[in-house]
């Protein structure tokens, strides 16, 4: 089984967040690592290729200056190979645009069984681009799984609902988006680490995937920031240190709200 | 006024429109002339009289059989969409409102606009308001391309309110070719059971983070302080990813938005992916050890202590009060 999984490189999110006065965009100057929400699709695709007994995990990923810090995590946990799309005409392409970059380094890793990517990222979480892959691709998408099963060509998962979960099969290929817990990432080892610096990774132009310099980057967003303002602060209320009788306090509080 | 024609993708909750969808109908009705919706499933002629009291004057209503709503929804809206026109289409920043909306704008290459907060038209604008960086910046994006435009709007981004108007006419669309896309069948549905009020409906909520330090503490603390004051529980996403509660309690970026009279974090950090989630609530009380907690730079009151400590003594207060 062959599968692909759709991994974004972001700036580090312990970092507070920057936008370019000029452009508005995200600022992802610094070095990025491995969205953490996409190490559950990884681990999901070893773990499949290993219960289908053969075959190999394929990483995608659309970043800027040649980034491969997440991409290297990634192989050290166990993926075989890389696709790298780096192109400046790719600055400040939005989720639509990212998709079809996407949809085609997915048909550049040959015949694909599955593509795994999460429900949303942890930067720009639109939570669209999965779907938008797979409409493009011309798959079945399932979205939002808490469990992946494969079988005899049939994707099956539990979806998350609003009110517990459905269960939704589609038959390969196809596209599935997993939530965060959907399986325990795996820590690479040391062996894998030193294993990730030689695994190939193949680094590809827009123009090289066939797409032209209108549908992608800032051409193809097709939207405009109008206005940056910060959001009108809370203030920070009453404090106390527990003595032991803190929830006197709490009790009037809830009086005076007439919850009580 | 501002636009000829909103269309909004309706969901259903059980035999009611969702609440996001009858928020969005009210605001949709303040900047356009002509509100309709779009409905896959069952059920759509009972959905009519809350749709139309909202604002819409029609429901183009598709069945979906045991299909992915989002994905035959945006089937069903190609063609619509090629055949009435409307400028503008409203998803819920849902599960089937994001299927619906990411196929939807790669089969007409128009972009989206996601995690709206705010709409608004000036002129010929149409823009939408995203709060980034867990809330605290407002960032307005214009769309540029041509219509129709397609934004998700997070739901209690505005409140509902009815106009007064006629059931909407319901008009059924016929069967709809999704292609292979439309393969996706659901087999089997799962309902979690839950009691008292609904989280997002709740006036007030009890949210509990990993700072209750296993998942037993939940039930004595956060559940039965929500229930001695009429509540629903949440919970922070550290507790939903360890297994201790199901999805369906999370509050944040990722789980639901909340907006009570009162919301109540016990042991929670307050990281901007909680804040998000419930710091437009009316009242809020934090309770976490470590002073320095982002959580107390919402908080209304803010009590420095262990949950363990504090918790039972109030439950035990109130339990005194009868
Ligand atoms: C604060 C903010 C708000 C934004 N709002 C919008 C908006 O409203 N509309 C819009 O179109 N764009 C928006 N963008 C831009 C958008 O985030 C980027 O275009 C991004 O490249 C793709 O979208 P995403 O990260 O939101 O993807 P999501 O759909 O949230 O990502 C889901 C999954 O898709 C895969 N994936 C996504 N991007 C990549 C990638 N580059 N390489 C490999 N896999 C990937 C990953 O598995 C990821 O976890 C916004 C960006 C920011 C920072
Ligand atoms: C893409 C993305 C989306 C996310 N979406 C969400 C979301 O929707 N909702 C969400 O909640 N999070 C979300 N998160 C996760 C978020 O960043 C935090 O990790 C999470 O909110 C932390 O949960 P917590 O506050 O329970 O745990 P922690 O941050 O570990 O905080 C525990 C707190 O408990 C306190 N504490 C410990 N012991 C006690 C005690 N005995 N008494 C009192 N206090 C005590 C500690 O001082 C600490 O402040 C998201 C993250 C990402 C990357």
């Amino acid at each position: 089984m062959h599968v692909v999984v759709c991994v974004k490189q972001i700036p580090d999110p312990v970092v507070p967040g920057e936008l370019d006065p000029g452009s508005h965009a995200l600022k992802r100057e610094g070095k990025l690592i491995l969205d953490e929400s996409d190490s559950y699709g990884v681990e999901m695709a070893l773990q499949l290729v290993d219960k289908a007994g053969g075959g190999e995990v394929t990483l995608v990923s659309m970043a800027p200056n040649g980034e491969v810090s997440g991409l290297r995590t990634a192989l050290a946990m166990g993926a075989a190979k890389a696709i790298l799309v780096s192109d400046d005409a790719l600055a400040g392409s939005d989720a639509l645009s990212t998709a079809k970059v996407l949809a085609k380094a997915v048909e550049r890793a040959g015949a694909v069984d599955l593509v795994l990517a999460a429900t949303e990222s942890t930067d720009g979480y639109t939570g669209t681009t999965p779907a938008q892959v797979a409409e493009l691709l011309g798959w079945p998408s399932l979205t939002f799984a808490k469990q992946v099963d494969v079988a005899d060509g049939t994707v099956t998962i539990q979806r998350q609902t609003e009110a517990g979960y459905d269960v939704v099969e589609a038959t390969l290929p196809a596209v599935v988006s997993v939530t965060a817990g959907v399986v325990e990432p795996r820590y690479p080892s040391f062996k894998g680490i030193m294993a990730a610096k030689n695994k190939p990774v193949d680094t590809v132009t827009a123009a090289d995937l066939g797409l032209g310099a209108n549908a992608v980057g800032w051409a193809g967003a097709r939207q405009r920031i109008t206005q940056v303002a910060p959001a009108p602060a809370r203030e920070a209320g009453e404090r106390i240190e527990d003595d032991g009788e803190a929830f006197q306090r709490v009790v009037a509080f809830l009086e005076d709200l007439k919850v009580v | 006024m501002g636009l000829a024609k909103v269309w909004v993708f309706a969901e259903a909750e059980g035999d009611k429109p969702a609440s996001s969808t009858l928020e969005m109908l009210t605001r949709a009705r303040e900047v356009a002339d002509v509100v309709e919706c779009v409905y896959v499933g069952a059920g759509a002629d009972a959905l009519a009289g809350a749709l139309g009291e909202h604002g819409a004057t029609k429901v183009y209503a598709v069945d979906g059989g045991d299909g992915l709503p989002g994905v035959i929804g945006a089937a069903a809206l190609e063609s619509l969409v090629a055949t009435h026109s409307p400028d503008l289409v409203l998803f819920a920043q849902t599960y089937d409102g994001r299927d619906a909306i990411a196929r939807l704008s790669a089969k007409l290459d128009r972009p989206v606009i996601t995690n709206g907060t705010a709409l608004s038209v000036d002129g010929d604008a149409v823009i939408v308001g995203v709060a980034i960086f867990g809330g605290n910046m407002l960032v307005d994006t214009a769309f540029s391309g041509e219509k129709p435009y397609l934004a998700a709007i997070r739901p209690k981004s505005f409140a509902a309110e009815p106009s007064g108007g006629a059931a909407a006419a319901v008009e059924a669309v016929g069967a709809v070719d999704a292609g292979r896309a439309g393969q996706a069948r659901v087999l089997e549905r799962h309902v979690e059971e839950r009691e008292g009020p609904k989280l997002e409906e709740a006036t007030v909520v009890v949210s509990g983070g990993r700072g209750l330090g296993e998942a037993g503490a939940y039930d004595p603390l956060v559940e039965e302080l929500a229930k001695l004051l009429g509540g629903a529980s949440g919970a922070s996403r550290a507790i939903v990813d360890a297994g201790w509660v199901p999805y369906s309690k999370q509050v944040g970026q990722t789980g639901k938005t909340v907006k009570p009279k009162l919301y109540i974090a016990l042991g929670i950090s307050g990281a901007t992916q909680h804040l998000v989630g419930m710091k437009s609530s009316d009242n809020i009380i934090a309770v976490n050890k470590d002073g320095e907690a982002p959580i107390f730079g919402v908080a209304d009151l803010g009590i420095v202590g262990d949950v363990h400590k504090v918790v039972p003594k109030l439950i035990e207060a109130l339990r005194a009060r009868g």
